[in-house]
């Protein structure tokens, strides 16, 4: 119990104490190391599971169960169908707004500094494009039914 | 016994580093980004993913104790038990792939959903100094981009099935779910314009000396708040929200023809991401790990541990909350939801941006040009002074609202989605207008034609 | 391990990976394969990005490429339905060999341009001042609201045009 205690208590590695971690010193690159680490165990995670679940279920072949579901009938057709044009107006417009987005992330860093420039810059940007903004609500983009 | 602990707690750890360095100095580069990451990395790993078990039992639970029933008892004391007997029976579950379904695609769909929610964790600052994996400068917008990754595997699974339930309910999901990610992008800028950093550990710190005792930004961005909790509610598609898997129209949604373990990585997935929008909630929005009285603990691991636990029950709070709002609140028809998205959500987020920013360039210190000087410069970053606290809860609260609320309204007002006791009235009304109408016309002639 | 041989590993697994899954989405016959190889192209070039510590860039490279513009693809690709074992035909075989001539000359601007700008002779930027380097949220925000702000605004009537051209595109047949 001790020793957990001891290990509990000791400085770790990167303790800064109460205060949290400063500019690192070393280049901000190192930073996403874990990232790729974790990324690696994130993807390996799934295919271990997997690859125990493969090898303590049954399999049992038969063709009605291989079948799509369709509420107990058998399909009709083929269900890669041609779908409503509205999706992919949806991502389109996302796409859009998403940019618009980004844009907002770098503005709001260094808002401090802007003030009242970076006020009237953003809102003669995000007045344009509310204009887009109007303009597809008028044309009905946004409605759905 | 002891001897035994010592050796593996602190001898064994030195062994393994020189192993696989090949050095007897110790390397910085190796403990720093290396070993120490990735004993962080299982830890977090294995509390998350025994989280996301346990928040089945607590779905169950919850909605048991909501519903005046008592939910999963068999297993173990209380069924504590359950979600491990659940976890067993999926893995020996068989694994089936559709005759029909595009093999590959099919078997990498879950998978990438799965990574997509589980990398997004590396960057979240589960407490004070080293409890965070990697503190790095775009945390935010990390979080945001590899959030949006996890769409695709959404797309590809219902393709991939070669099933109408599956590929309406991928379309749905991820038109569902692009839509609520930007009004999720606008309402945390209010907030980044007072932190003015995306680094995760840095909004935290910037709560600490910019809001009231350290509480959050809540308190300056009521509106934020809302529509960031709404948007995670629709990106996460939950109840409300949650009609990619309504079960009375499309089966199961996306994963209908996924059976066996693959089927639970989707289910791993989407309770992970459920952590990470609470998480992202409570770092930039509730003050992350910090809460009034913590800078009072002196020992360092004492506070980081304490740090861990705050974090951890803020996220609680509001995971309970999600469970709670679905049994609270009825589901969204689709139209509906499309247009909260599109036309109250982005609007809002969009107001809240430009009200804070007039705002926050009233409040500026007069030297900057500002009229109130509500704000003074302390170790080269802008923070409010008590005043400006006051000003900018009042500013949220009670101006911000109103004048979105009314604008909302004002854009919204021909539409009739939302007012349902409107709806029905109109149909109420077209009916007894039509009766009406008809008694007029045969007034002599067929009398017993509205007689229901 | 140094730095620089840590960042030089990192580049070149990257590299790789981003070249394998490119020439991945050239080989692949069905679309849907292409589209999942360009993800890994996407995702690995943003590590390439991050290698050079173009972190911002990096970030957005996932929103917009890995994010959006992928979901738009995979939309389309599922609109158009091409049977997966059907292999298109081509209608004009002599456009093929005009690829050849054109990946000549990019090739030969790519050359140019790295013999004009020496790798040596880019600023190194010291560990300390990694906050304020080119390639933060920091450092892009202030060239982009001050510098480049006409850039930034003409952005926004790009934007207007993608919006206003989206929605006549998507509507021409009428529902």
């Amino acid at each position: 119990m001790t020793v957990l205690l001891a290990l509990l208590l000791q400085t770790p590695p990167r303790a800064g104490g109460p205060p949290s971690p400063g500019p690192v010193a070393t280049p901000p690159i190192y930073g996403y190391i874990p990232i790729v680490i974790f990324f690696l165990i994130a993807v390996l995670l799934p295919v271990v599971l997997l690859g125990v679940s493969r090898l303590v279920q049954r399999q049992v072949f038969e063709r009605e169960k291989l079948m799509p579901y369709e509420c107990g009938v058998d399909p009709i057709g083929d269900a890669r169908d041609r779908f409503s044009v509205r999706f992919y107006i949806v991502a389109m417009l996302f796409l859009v707004f998403d940019v618009e987005t980004i844009f907002l992330f770098p503005w709001a860093v260094i808002y401090d500094r802007l003030a009242v420039f970076g006020l009237v810059e953003m809102l003669l940007f995000i007045g344009i494009l509310v204009v887009g903004y109007y303009y597809a609500w008028q044309k009905g983009a946004l409605e759905w039914a | 016994m002891q001897a035994l602990l010592t050796t593996l707690l602190f001898v064994a750890p030195g062994w393994v580093r020189d192993w696989i360095t090949h050095e007897k100095q110790p390397n910085v580069f190796w403990s720093e980004y290396i070993v120490w990451p990735l004993i962080q990395i299982v830890i977090v790993v294995i509390v998350v993913l025994t989280l996301v078990a346990y928040l089945t039992y607590l779905e169950r639970k919850v909605s048991a104790l909501i519903q005046a029933r008592l939910g999963p008892m068999r297993v173990g004391p209380w069924g504590l038990l359950q979600p491990l007997a659940d976890g067993i029976k999926l893995l020996i579950k068989e694994d089936i792939v559709p005759i029909k379904a595009d093999r590959a695609v099919f078997l990498v769909a879950p998978i990438i959903s799965l990574v997509a929610a589980m990398v997004v964790l590396a960057v979240i600052p589960w407490g004070a100094a080293w409890a965070t994996i990697a503190n790095v400068n775009i945390g935010l917008l990390f979080i945001l981009a590899v959030s949006s990754v996890g769409v695709l595997g959404l797309v590809l699974a219902g393709w991939s099935s070669n099933s109408k339930y599956s590929l309406l309910g991928a379309l749905r999901s991820s038109a569902q779910m692009v839509s609520y990610e930007i009004g999720m992008g606008l309402s945390i800028i209010g907030a980044l314009m007072f932190a003015r950093t995306l680094s995760m550990s840095g909004i935290i710190d910037a709560q600490q000396t910019d809001s009231l005792w350290g509480l959050g930004y809540f308190l300056y961005q009521p509106l934020g708040v809302l529509v960031y909790l709404t948007s995670a509610l629709g990106e996460t598609n939950r109840a409300p929200f949650d009609l990619p898997e309504a079960e009375s129209e499309l089966v199961a949604g996306y994963h209908t023809e996924y059976s066996g373990f693959r089927w639970a990585l989707f289910f791993m997935a989407e309770y992970s991401s459920m952590i990470v929008t609470a998480a992202v909630a409570v770092t930039v929005f509730f003050g992350g790990w910090y809460f009034p009285g913590l800078g009072l603990v002196k020992n360092p691991t004492l506070f980081v541990l304490l740090s861990i636990v705050i974090f951890g029950a803020k996220i609680a709070v509001l995971l309970y909350a999600y469970m709670w709002f679905r049994w609270t609140w009825p589901r969204y028809r689709y139209d509906q939801l499309m247009e909260l998205g599109w036309k109250w959500m982005i609007p809002a987020g969009l107001a809240n941006i430009v009200l804070t920013g007039v705002f926050y360039v009233l409040a500026l210190p007069k030297a900057q040009g500002g009229l109130l000087g509500f704000m003074h410069e302390e170790k080269g970053r802008l923070i409010p002074t008590k005043l400006g606290i006051l000003y900018f809860i009042v500013t949220g609260f009670v101006v911000t609202i109103p004048i979105v609320w009314g604008l909302l309204t004002t854009i919204n007002r021909r539409s009739r989605d939302f007012n349902l006791h409107e709806q029905r009235q109109l149909q109420v009304n077209l009916r007894r207008e039509r009766l009406e109408k008809m008694l007029q016309q045969g007034a002599g002639t067929q009398p017993a034609e509205g007689g229901q | 391990m140094t730095p620089e041989k840590v960042e030089k590993a990192l580049f070149i697994i990257f590299a790789v990976i981003a070249i394998a899954s490119a020439l991945n989405i050239l080989l692949q016959r069905s679309p849907i394969y292409s589209a999942l190889s360009l993800i890994g192209t996407l995702l690995s070039l943003s590590a390439l990005y991050l290698t050079v510590r173009a972190q911002f860039i990096a970030a957005i490279q996932i929103v917009v490429y890995a994010g959006a513009i992928m979901v738009l693809f995979l939309f389309v690709i599922m609109l158009l339905n091409v049977p997966k074992d059907q292999p298109q035909i081509e209608k004009q075989k002599g456009l093929r060999y005009l690829a050849i001539p054109f990946a000549g000359a990019l090739i030969a601007e790519t050359f140019y341009v790295l013999r004009l700008v020496p790798a040596r002779a880019l600023p190194v930027v010291a560990p300390a001042m990694a906050d304020q380097a080119v390639g933060t949220t920091w450092s892009i925000g202030v060239g982009l609201f001050t510098s480049y702000l006409l850039p930034f605004e003409v952005t926004s009537v790009l934007i207007l045009m993608a919006v206003v051209g989206a929605m006549v595109l998507a509507r021409r047949e009428g529902d």
